[in-house]
């Protein structure tokens, strides 16, 4: 283990929204308890003045950054989160939670629903980022933080981020939203919808309630084939696999023959062991619900003190450059103090769990400035 | 610090909210922060100088100048900084007048290109001016447009702009006579009439 690691780490449980309280949701809905499941690295100092909340895209987890007990696999973001890196734990208290209707230890609809006794299938609720974030803000209500130094997050993460400076200006110092957008565009909708479609479409899936029988494997790795297509370039796909074939001669069947379907395939087969088929429809939803453009965005307020660091690399296609330029045009609209960085990468939309050496270049400065202490 | 630097920071009062227009490395941004506890933000297209400003604690924005401006709202900048740009855009009369809306006052300054050296050299040697102010050959020059004090004052007066004040720059001191013949630079606080 590198000495700039957290170290192992414990995933930790809270527990909210009992009936009657339960959590009022964006669909109408109500739910609740609500668990979610989280880590934090680093030390909350007296004046609960440095605790930062980095939140997790997609199919990421709470385990953000260190190591589980008899793993040797890091967190998802533990090239970002330790000490001396960019969320410096010697400086910062990290936070990162599962998202409501996830699969990793959160409420989702795998989850026993506690009215049947068995997992709530396509019985749970319709779940929105603002929902997410309202579940997060209960949990940094628990901690008694009244104001996080920075909400950090690429991706769905970024939505979060931004979900965040807009419901709770008054309560985050900074907010540093990476590769995301305000609003899915259609083609980002399509995208989903075909990956929805795909899950659906296995018999396996059952309409929902599969899971006595087992997940609808099929269908969810080929919507992860496709995500994992959208996350690459066209350019670090010509390098990493090129033409390549797995053996030295076409097969003339439909099997595997180039490197990149080998790749597709054992992603695809591997994300099943580990994601839920209906948290995958789920939050898919709801980030192709998720919509802050315009006057949605910080209704309440005319001009913000929050300071936002805006990324965005230039070989995304699944969030483009002109998105994150939609979000600097709303924040000066708003009269923000940004930083805006269109960063070069080959790597596409997994360029910002990548390109290390140029987020944390920024990152850390831009802590070290918004930071008051 | 350069002179041009030390006017601007005479001009702009505490706590000032400053937009700088191509700011650079924000040598000029981080001086304004740290001695006029100023709210500074910096446009600017270069990677490498942007990297330099966050490193200085500055907020910077990676974008063009043209551009730069236009949803920012009326009046939200105390001060609108145009200074060593204004040769080298492209929609000049836009990007003035959109830096007027957005803000209270704008500081404008250029190399003076009527300054007597720069007549001497393009008149009797029949080159094009290369001095303290205009360090660059034709083929590498990022300069696209060439202006006077001269045209300046002229344009203000075209186009309805109130000149607040004006300072003229030689080599290493201030003008006061003749400033089309001697100044090298030249900076204008201007605001709407």
């Amino acid at each position: 283990m590198k000495n700039n690691s957290v170290g192992v780490v414990t995933p930790q449980y809270f527990t909210f929204a009992e009936p009657p309280n339960a959590l009022q949701l964006k669909s109408g809905r109500s739910i609740g308890p609500i668990t979610l499941a989280y880590e934090a690295y680093g030390k909350l100092n007296e004046k609960k003045s440095n605790a930062i909340l980095a939140c997790h895209a997609l199919s990421g987890d709470a385990h953000a950054a260190g190591f589980l007990e008899g793993e040797t696999a890091a967190g998802w973001w533990d090239d970002m989160i330790g000490p001396g890196k960019a969320l410096d734990t010697n400086l910062y208290y990290v936070i990162c939670a599962n998202v409501i209707g996830g699969c990793k230890g959160s409420t989702g609809p795998s989850s026993i629903n506690p009215v049947t006794g068995k997992p709530y299938g396509l019985d749970f609720p319709m779940i929105t980022i603002a929902d997410m974030v309202e579940a997060e803000r209960h949990l940094i209500d628990s901690f008694g933080i009244d104001k996080l130094l920075c909400v950090i997050g690429g991706s769905m993460g970024g939505m979060q981020a931004l979900q965040w400076a807009s419901a709770y200006p008054e309560r985050i110092i900074a907010a540093i939203p990476i590769a995301t957008a305000l609003k899915h565009s259609p083609q980002q909708i399509a995208f989903d919808e075909v990956i929805r479609q795909s899950i659906m479409a296995d018999p396996d899936w059952r309409g929902g309630y599969y899971y006595e029988h087992g997940q609808p494997e099929k269908g969810l790795a080929v919507a992860r084939m496709i995500g994992h297509i959208t996350f690459m370039s066209d350019q670090s796909m010509e390098e990493k696999f090129s033409r390549k074939l797995k053996n030295d001669n076409l097969s003339f069947q439909f099997i595997d023959d180039f490197e990149v379907e080998g790749y597709l395939r054992y992603r695809g087969y591997n994300f099943v062991k580990r994601f839920d088929a209906n948290s995958y429809l789920y939050i898919t939803k709801a980030m192709d619900y998720f919509d802050l453009s315009g006057e949605k965005f910080m209704p309440t307020v005319k001009k913000t003190a929050v300071r936002f660091l805006v990324i965005s690399f230039k070989s995304d296609w699944l969030y483009p450059t002109h998105q994150s330029q939609d979000i600097v045009r709303l924040l000066k609209r708003k009269h923000a103090y940004t930083t805006y960085f269109d960063l070069i990468s080959t790597y596409g939309h997994d360029a910002f769990l990548i390109e290390i050496e140029d987020e944390t270049r920024l990152i850390k400065n831009f802590l070290v400035n918004v930071s008051p202490d | 610090m350069k002179s041009d630097h030390q006017i601007i920071a005479s001009i702009i009062n505490e706590g000032a909210h400053v937009l700088d227009l191509g700011c650079g490395n924000g040598e000029l941004l981080a001086f304004l922060m740290q001695q006029k506890k100023a709210l500074v933000q910096g446009i600017e297209l270069d990677e490498n100088q942007m990297h330099q400003c966050v490193e200085r604690g500055l907020t910077v924005l990676q974008g063009d100048i043209e551009s730069g401006l236009v949803d920012y709202p009326d009046k939200c900048f105390d001060f609108v900084i145009l200074n060593q740009i204004m040769q080298q855009i492209k929609k000049a009369d836009f990007v003035i007048q959109e830096s007027l809306r957005v803000g209270k006052r704008v500081i404008v300054g250029f190399p003076n290109f009527a300054h007597m050296k720069a007549r001497f050299t393009l008149v009797f040697r029949g080159k094009t001016p290369i001095n303290e102010a205009l360090p660059y050959y034709w083929f590498e020059t990022p300069n696209i447009r060439f202006l006077t004090i001269s045209d300046f004052i002229d344009y203000c007066d075209t186009k309805e702009i109130k000149i607040e004040r004006q300072y003229y720059l030689g080599k290493s001191r201030p003008v006061h006579f003749m400033p089309n013949l001697f100044a090298q630079n030249a900076l204008f606080v201007i605001t709407r009439k």
